[in-house]
């Protein structure tokens, strides 16, 4: 039986549509609706399923920014999880939040609850860093797990298939162990509304970074956000044979 | 009039209420469509009937959770799977 840690991260709705701030120092999030990072819903998934399969004794989500972000402890929450932990980074300090951070805090935490595994998404759908579940294992001195598509137990052992170009990889690993979840890894359920109203009565705990004895200093620079090339506009074409001699003209056929 | 559905009909449009808030074509239009077929069949007093109603409410929160999933992860899927 083991204690499964799992990151969540609170990002802009994928439906939403994103917006540059004109000075290019980052993205409208004002009044803008956010959500659970879709990778991270995966690994809750994941870790819920351990869970029910007995496989794990405790699910803890964990999840680092302003008090909103308990919003996305609660979905955690919801979705099956036991308590939830927020580390409370909130101002110019959660601006300049970046994968180094957050990997050492889940790494403080992951020692301070005794947790045997720590599942996160493999990367977050605003920044798309990849780099919190490779750092923290990195940091713990534990084997990592990354884009897994498939996670097996057998006796005290992790047999991890893994997403890589091209095809898949199947790894052994022991256990403790830091896993991140890829697309395929399973379907994460829906956090329906009386699930959302009993997780309200789980425990969430708060703590600070300076708590955990992280230094949230920023080690990147943000130069400049901006927005990708604008798709080219098309054209309708008066027949057929306009249409061949595009496509020849355009190497297609 | 004792109403043994009334329980069962209000969770269900709380239920659907709550799904609506994440419609792709906004919450209003979803709300305003939802509260006219809760209201066109407010009249209905056969239990019978009503219950094949809550049923059939049922099946479309179902429908309405798979459309949600599938729609994300297709979103997902064509922003960091597909090549071509």
């Amino acid at each position: 039986m083991s204690r499964v840690l799992v990151g969540v991260k609170r990002v802009i709705d994928y439906a939403v549509k994103i917006r540059v701030k004109p000075d290019k120092s980052g993205v409208v999030t004002d009044g803008v609706k956010h959500s659970m990072n879709p990778f991270d819903e995966i690994a809750v998934e994941e870790a819920v399923r351990m869970k029910e399969k007995k496989l794990a004794s405790e699910v803890i989500a964990v999840s680092c920014g302003p008090s909103q972000a308990q919003e996305t402890l609660r979905t955690a929450l919801a979705m099956g999880a036991d308590r939830a932990i927020h580390v409370e980074v909130a101002g110019a300090e959660y601006d300049t939040l970046q994968p180094i951070h957050v990997a050492k805090i889940l790494a403080k935490l992951s020692q301070d609850e005794k947790a045997d595994l720590v599942i996160v998404g493999k990367q977050a759908i605003d920044d798309d860093s990849n780099q919190t579940a490779q750092m923290t294992a990195a940091l713990l001195d534990w084997p990592q797990g990354t884009f897994a598509s498939k996670i097996e137990k057998t006796d005290g052992a992790l047999t991890i298939t893994r997403e890589i170009d091209g095809g898949l990889e199947v790894i052994k690993t022991k256990i403790p162990a830091v896993l991140s979840a890829d697309l395929r890894l399973n379907e994460p359920r829906y956090a329906t509304l009386p699930n959302i109203m009993k997780a309200k009565k789980k425990p969430l705990k708060k703590v600070s970074a300076k708590d955990l004895g992280v230094d949230l200093a920023p080690r990147i620079k943000v130069v400049s956000v901006e927005d990708p090339p604008v798709r080219q506009a098309g054209s309708i074409i008066p027949d057929v044979d306009t249409l061949v001699a595009k496509l020849k003209e355009g190497g297609h056929v | 009039m004792a109403q043994p559905h009334r329980k069962a009909v209000l969770n269900l449009y709380k239920t659907l209420l709550y799904l609506g808030r994440d419609w792709p074509q906004g919450f209003d239009l979803f709300r305003k469509r939802l509260h006219k077929v809760f209201s066109k069949n407010s009249e209905e007093t056969d239990p019978q009937k009503i219950q094949i109603m809550v049923k059939h409410g049922e099946f479309v929160v179902k429908e309405i959770e798979a459309l949600y999933k599938l729609k994300k992860y297709r979103a997902m899927k064509r922003r960091y799977y597909d090549d071509n």
